[in-house]
């Protein structure tokens, strides 16, 4: 569905991502997972337009979307939401859904009910309790969700998801695991990126490492946490992988 | 080549002080953030300054030169700095624009104020104008000793950035203010120095450049355009460049002023010259970055049916009063207020909206006027239909190459297209262009006749007031309802985020484009009623200085609301010319109030509008109290129409029956409140601050509340430098990556 072949962003003197690639297949939910500075986010504006690579290709469908601009690219079925929080100050979290569900119904020529397709989703997401509040009197976990609700309203085939989790409590946390999968079951590619790596290990189906702008790692759940390279960059070098899956599941020692 | 070197020298001598006064501009703006509209009206006040102690007290030279350059100056800009621009750290883009449009206004007021406009003030070059022989060419001493001040400040900025502390510290706030910061820099002495500096710049600028111009408060503070262009070659940033934009800004117009044929087409183009090129060179600016997490802090709410209908039915009401209330001569006065609220209320979608900038509306307002002059002759409604739909066409044009410019280069770039149509097109004479006959305000001023609809005519002062008051209320609701549009709440949603819209698959050409014109078709509504008011039209009318006010009151009203047109063209066409009537003191004072309004913005970003709302909000829930208000004004207006009183004591019992009946209303809101029961704690520390004012003893109270009066607190905490540095140290501290956590799936369960 979604195929980065060997994408580079350079900043200056800064080599943000170098010859990264990933993929995403529909159905499936695939984690994009490392440190702070791997270049996750990059990767995301780089897919969506946001940022134009120094190298690289970004196909949809096996169509070369590399050249197009944004909103060509949300309407082959491209959506997302934002680490920093993207929300329209002005409108409540309906109003917010909206606007996106209003934008897509035009492009798309859908004469469907636009107010329907938002109740329904505010529903979906779990913010019925909220739907008439202004979006700046929200608390962040709930400004993630009006963010997931504005992308769904887009009908996306890919749909990318910028560290949505964090903000959450537990209980939210294992709702929103419920909710990826279910979108995952109806056809959407989902990607997520993540730092509650027990939410990235019960959802994903394929996992992608990201360490300094280099993707070391591919692979299921399984074997990337055993990976010693993705256990080099998130621990460092101090110790030996054995020692650490030692440490962290007990099963070995 | 006689003719070549002469004219290089005049070019190169403007050059230099294009570049002297937009070295200021660019180090102000690249050290602080905020771009100075102001900058050449600080360089026109000390210009006239200048002239009051050298040739109306003749004082010599060189004293007058010192007080002004090295005293006067640098306090305005130190004045500035700590009463007006400190405040504005942390505001959006356009509250810190509308601050320093502002303050050009107010500049320009106070001027106005001091020096009598239109008296002629006698000023002349250094030296008197004498001439140095060079061999090939002669050079006025005075065009020597401006090309001499350029090189010296060149070299004097050059020393300051690079080779003294506070300079190399400028620069490292210039590249990265938060690491500055950290590094022990202090920024309000570098705002502090570049104000005084900046303001210094403007004044060597402004002094040089005024014997060769007139002494005119308008024109003087328009030079600025000039010296912005030059600033827009270097980015607002570089000064190199600054001076090289500024070279290429004064050879051209030295050349033109040499070899442009001289016809009654191009006579004005010279000195619409700048400006244009000022709006090419924004055109080849590379694509600035989507919007992206703007955090405004205003907010202004959809406006609700009940509000809009009283508004939409209170304008119409207030027309028919003023109708029937005023002799013709104040009805002439008073009734631009409907008209020019129009043009005010196409800021509100373009810029509370969409948080878009225009400062031409007034120049759309004109092209709207024209259109009704030659199109609406004999009354034909054709007339205001044109009016709209060349507007909309004229706002399209300019919005179309500049729309992907925001902030200040859209405030730049529709500025310059102003200017250029105030200087130089309004001024020509009609011309062809092919088949088309195109005919403007045919070199001065042209009739409008009045609108006649069905055989109505709208040939009386008073049905033309009441016409535009019910064209106000009209586009009033329509504007409100765009706002609960789908594409109002695009508009919105675009303020805070594009990146956001696109990411969704809006393509951002279209609202952007759609509002433009939306906003230049009801400015040219505007227009066309405007001119049908005054009968005869002329360019001055809509020039760009004019509109500025229009502008501020609406953003200082509070842009994204509807009432905030009304509170526009009400303060200025109504309350102004109102209050001037009471004294020449208060006249006076008022040639400076709309420039200070927009002064006290930077506190309060959402407007003046909503803290109205608040008080009147008791006194809308009050029906009884509105129907007694609006009995008692009924009444006074009934005693007017029988002449029984005058119109001042009409005027005072309106205003002491809203007063009267606001205050009841408030008071019975109060005694409404819930009273706290009895036996409760007034000094429950959670109503400490709502119930009773707050105090030391209370800040004790907490402490021991919460356990801390064992530590040894030292109140108050950390403020001003100290706190914000330990912000900005915690801030820029990322939280630490989570290890891998593998408690839940993964190799346990596999």
């Amino acid at each position: 569905m979604l195929d980065v072949q060997e994408v580079s962003v350079r900043f200056g003197g800064h080599l943000a991502l170098d010859h990264a690639s990933l993929q995403a297949e529909a159905g499936q939910i695939t984690g994009l997972i490392g440190p702070n500075g791997a270049g996750k986010t990059t990767m995301f504006n780089a897919i969506t337009g946001l940022l134009a690579p120094t190298s690289g290709r970004i196909c949809i469908d096996g169509q070369d979307v590399t050249g197009l601009k944004l909103h060509r690219r949300a309407r082959m079925g491209l959506a997302r939401t934002f680490q920093q929080l993207e929300l329209f100050s002005m409108l409540t979290v309906r109003e917010n859904i909206r606007v996106a569900a209003d934008i897509r119904r035009r492009w798309a020529r859908d004469r469907s009910d636009a107010g329907a397709l938002t109740d329904a989703i505010i529903d979906q997401v779990g913010l019925r309790a909220v739907a008439d509040e202004r979006v700046t009197s929200l608390p962040t976990g709930q400004g993630r969700l009006v963010e997931l609700g504005r992308a769904l309203a887009c009908k996306p085939r890919v749909l990318l998801l910028d560290e949505p989790a964090s903000g959450q409590d537990d209980a939210e946390t294992h709702r929103f695991g419920a909710l990826l999968t279910e979108l995952a079951a109806e056809g959407t590619a989902v990607v997520l990126v993540e730092h509650d790596m027990a939410l990235v290990m019960e959802v994903c189906d394929r996992v992608h490492v990201l360490d300094l702008g280099h993707m070391i790692a591919v692979g299921d759940c399984a074997s990337v946490q055993t990976d010693p390279a993705v256990l080099e960059a998130y621990l460092g070098t101090s110790r030996a992988p054995s020692d650490i899956v030692d440490v962290t599941t007990g099963v070995e020692a | 080549m006689e003719t070549f070197l002469v004219f290089t020298i005049v070019g190169l001598s403007l050059a230099a002080i294009y570049a002297v006064i937009s070295s200021g501009l660019v180090l102000t703006y690249a050290t602080t953030g905020i771009f100075n509209f102001a900058h050449g009206a600080i360089g026109m006040l000390a210009a006239f300054t200048y002239w009051q102690l050298r040739f109306d007290w003749g004082w010599p030279a060189p004293i007058a030169l010192g007080l002004v350059l090295l005293v006067l100056a640098p306090a305005f800009g130190l004045l500035l700095e700590r009463v007006v621009m400190r405040g504005l750290v942390g505001t959006s883009e356009a509250t810190k624009l509308v601050v320093s449009i502002s303050l050009l206004v107010g500049t320009i007021g106070l001027a106005n104020l001091v020096w009598e406009p239109g008296k002629s003030r006698p000023n002349s070059k250094f030296f008197d104008g004498e001439r140095l022989d060079l061999g090939v060419t002669t050079i006025t001493y005075h065009q020597a000793i401006t090309i001499v001040t350029a090189v010296v400040v060149a070299l004097g900025l050059r020393f300051l950035l690079y080779r003294t502390r506070i300079g190399v510290s400028m620069r490292a706030n210039v590249d990265d203010r938060s690491l500055t910061l950290l590094n022990g820099a202090r920024p309000d002495r570098i705002a502090l120095l570049s104000w005084a500096v900046g303001c210094s710049l403007a004044a060597v600028g402004g002094i040089l450049i005024a014997p060769s111009l007139s002494l005119e408060s308008a024109s003087l503070s328009l030079l600025i355009v000039n010296a912005y262009a030059a600033a827009i070659f270097g980015r607002l940033r570089s000064l190199p460049l600054t001076f090289v934009g500024a070279i290429v800004i004064g050879l051209t117009e030295g050349y033109l002023a040499a070899y442009l044929p001289s016809n009654q087409y191009l006579a004005a183009f010279r000195s619409a010259a700048a400006a244009i090129i000022l709006f090419l060179v924004l055109l080849a600016l590379p694509n600035p970055r989507l919007r992206t997490r703007s955090h405004l802090r205003e907010f202004f709410p959809a406006p609700s049916t009940s509000g809009m209908a009283m508004l939409a039915g209170g304008v119409v009401v207030s027309g028919v009063v003023m109708v029937t209330t005023l002799d013709s001569s104040s009805l002439i006065t008073y009734g631009q207020i409907f008209p020019l609220a129009i043009v005010a209320l196409s800021l509100v979608p373009l810029v509370g909206y969409a948080g878009q900038i225009s400062l031409a509306q007034l120049s759309f307002a004109g092209v709207g006027a024209i259109a009704a002059a030659h199109h609406g002759q004999g009354g034909s409604p054709v007339g205001i239909l044109l009016a709209m739909v060349f507007a909309a066409a004229v706002g399209g044009l300019v919005a179309l190459p500049v729309l992907r410019l925001s902030g200040i280069y859209l405030a730049l770039a529709t500025a310059a297209f102003a200017v250029a149509l105030d200087r130089w097109i309004f001024n020509l004479p009609d011309f062809d262009i092919g088949p088309v006959h195109v005919s403007l305000f045919e070199l001065g001023s042209t009739s409008i006749d009045p609108l006649s609809v069905f055989g109505y005519e709208f040939d009386t002062r008073g049905s033309q007031v009441i016409l535009s008051a019910v064209a106000f209320a009209v586009v009033a609701l329509l504007v409100a309802a765009v706002r609960r549009s789908p594409f109002g709440r695009a508009l919105v949603a675009m303020r805070d985020s594009e990146a956001a819209c696109a990411t969704f698959g809006l393509n951002l050409m279209w609202p952007r484009l759609a509002v433009f014109m939306l906003s230049a078709a009801i400015a040219g509504l505007g227009g066309a009623l405007y001119g049908m008011q005054l009968g005869t039209v002329s360019p001055e009318r809509f020039n760009l200085v004019t509109g500025l006010p229009l502008f501020v009151l609406v953003v200082v009203g509070g842009a994204g609301l509807v009432g905030a047109a009304l509170f526009a063209g009400f303060s200025l066409y109504g309350l102004i010319p109102l209050t001037s009537a009471l004294g020449t003191l208060v006249a006076k004072i008022n040639t400076v109030t709309p420039g200070l309004t927009g002064i006290g913005l930077g506190r309060n970003p959402s407007g003046v509008l909503p803290i109205i709302q608040r008080r009147m909000a008791p006194l809308r829930a009050d029906t009884p109290a509105l129907i007694a208000m609006a009995g008692a004004m009924v009444v006074a207006y009934v005693l007017r129409l029988a002449d029984v009183i005058a119109n001042w004591p009409f005027v005072l019992l309106v205003a002491v029956a809203y007063v009267v009946a606001s205050e009841v209303a408030r008071r019975r809101f109060v005694a409404s409140l819930p009273v706290p029961a009895a036996g409760e704690d007034p000094d429950d520390l959670e109503w400490v601050g709502v119930t009773v004012p707050w105090g030391a003893a209370h800040l004790a109270r907490m402490d021991e509340a919460l356990a801390l009066d064992e530590l040894d607190l030292d109140h108050p905490a950390p403020v001003g430098a100290a706190a914000s540095r330990v912000a900005a140290v915690t801030a820029v501290r990322e939280p630490v990556p989570p290890a891998p956590s593998f408690e839940k799936g993964g190799v346990a369960d596999a």
